[in-house]
């Protein structure tokens, strides 16, 4: 088949690659446009390891072909903090050790900021409903969890 | 190409998805025409359920029309008696509605339960029920409420929406419009899902319209169904008192690896009681719906 050009907005910069229409967008990330920390998982949309925000929401990257968000804006783990300067997020969970191996980290981190915006991290049970679509094998959610809680106190809504 | 996950990719034996053509038709008649002109061609909602199955290798169509770009296929409108939810509006939207939410709070807290956040960001409600899975949610909240689909070609009734596992009355080149729902008095769904999948193992819809009662079971067969027993005796007495001693025979019941016919069966029973107790809950599960 043809490729197709498709154009999208990562992280504010405008990307445009000729790719295949059944290409993933975890594949033009990370393969295209060599933005690596988006990872993959299991690649059935159950583990949550390529959650990215698409047009500020967060969503699969495994389970969306590019052309899809093709004139859309995506944000990857890439785009929300630096080694230097960490995003909030970032430094809870540092700060409460909410990773082991840190394979799940960079989705854990996009669905962690989607839940704080949405004002879903009030409580212990709606945090732990909405990670849902994620999956950690090592720490056992409880310090994600309250990474997140703290990072939502501190920050509030607006402040991710 | 050079990939970081070539190697993955190729121990299934290449990319895992069949090639296809793609396009983002701005406009209804585009989208039909491009249905029309191509037998292979497939629609493409949210794609929550169709990139998995294109992952597996279950479908090979030629060209996926991305009906994204069809601004009239979204929103929800409520009014006096129905409530109207477009094909492609996503269930986070559909959960988190607050005149939905108002208006039938049963159908709001059944968007908010269904797979998980990111899938309910992108699966829309047209796309749920034209595939018509037994582990979906909505196909029980179409026919509990007994809602009307609207497609392109004419309006069809909920109970003669969903022929069959997998199936609809939808033909090829039809597409879902919108599916209005009429606002019952109270109503309630409880689903038990598999825990580790999320998917509906059983649920089941139960809606008081005041001159009757409507009760609905997904999951637990190959296609929707409606239980009219149950319905006649909460005619009578919409109470947990017209459910004693219900029971459902197995036979013709979904059976698998997860859960045999007979305890789908049992299933149906704790689920209709379930759905029953939120229907009579003065403020049915508030605390559950999203922000």
């Amino acid at each position: 088949m043809a490729r197709i050009e498709v154009s999208l907005l990562v992280n504010g910069v405008p990307r445009t690659h000729a790719v295949e229409p059944r290409t993933l967008l975890v594949e033009f990330l990370r393969e295209h446009c060599g933005l690596t920390g988006t990872h993959v998982g299991c690649d059935t949309t159950q583990c949550g390891c390529c959650t990215v925000h698409l047009d500020g929401s967060a969503v699969k990257s495994c389970t969306l072909f590019a052309a899809q968000a093709a004139g859309r804006e995506v944000t990857t783990i890439e785009g929300v903090g630096t080694p230097t300067q960490l995003h909030p997020l970032q430094h809870a969970f540092r700060e409460h050790h909410a990773l082991q191996c840190g394979f799940c980290t960079p989705g854990m981190v996009m669905q962690g900021i989607d839940i704080i915006r949405r004002g879903r991290a009030g409580d212990d049970a709606t945090v732990r409903h909405e990670l849902e679509g994620n999956l950690c094998r090592c720490t056992g959610y409880q310090n994600i969890v309250d990474a997140i809680r703290d990072c939502a106190t501190r920050c509030g809504a607006r402040g991710v | 190409m050079r990939s970081a996950t070539a190697p993955r990719a190729a121990a299934r034996g290449g990319s895992e998805v069949f090639d296809f053509d793609y396009a983002r038709p701005a406009s209804l008649a585009e989208a039909l025409a491009l249905l029309e002109a191509d037998a292979d061609a497939r629609p493409l909602a949210g794609g929550q359920t169709l990139i998995p199955t294109l992952k597996q290798r279950l479908a090979h169509p030629t060209l996926l029309v991305d009906l994204q770009g069809l601004r009239e296929l979204r929103g929800i409108e409520v009014g006096k008696d129905f409530v109207t939810v477009g094909a492609m509006t996503r269930h986070a939207e559909t959960a988190s509605h607050a005149g939905l939410a108002a208006a039938i709070p049963a159908l709001a807290f059944l968007a908010s339960g269904i797979a998980h956040p990111q899938v309910r960001q992108v699966g829309t409600m047209g796309g749920s029920i034209s595939n018509n899975d037994p582990a979906a949610d909505y196909p029980g909240a179409l026919v509990g409420l007994g809602a009307r689909v609207q497609t392109t070609r004419r309006e069809i009734p909920a109970d003669a929406f969903f022929t069959g596992l997998f199936s609809t009355a939808l033909e090829p080149g039809e597409l879902v419009l919108r599916v209005r729902f009429p606002i019952p008095r109270r109503a309630g769904y409880c689903k038990i899902a598999n825990p580790a999948s999320g998917y509906v193992t059983t649920g089941c819809f139960i809606a008081d319209f005041g001159d009757a009662v409507r009760v609905a079971v997904n999951g637990a067969g190959p296609c929707v169904f409606r239980l009219p027993e149950l319905e006649q005796a909460l005619a009578r007495d919409f109470s947990p008192a017209a459910l004693a001693g219900f029971s459902l025979s197995p036979q013709g019941l979904n059976a698998d690896l997860h859960a045999s016919a007979t305890y789908r069966a049992q299933l149906v029973a704790v689920a209709a009681r379930r759905a029953l107790a939120m229907a009579l809950a003065p403020q049915p599960h508030q605390e559950s719906l999203p922000a």
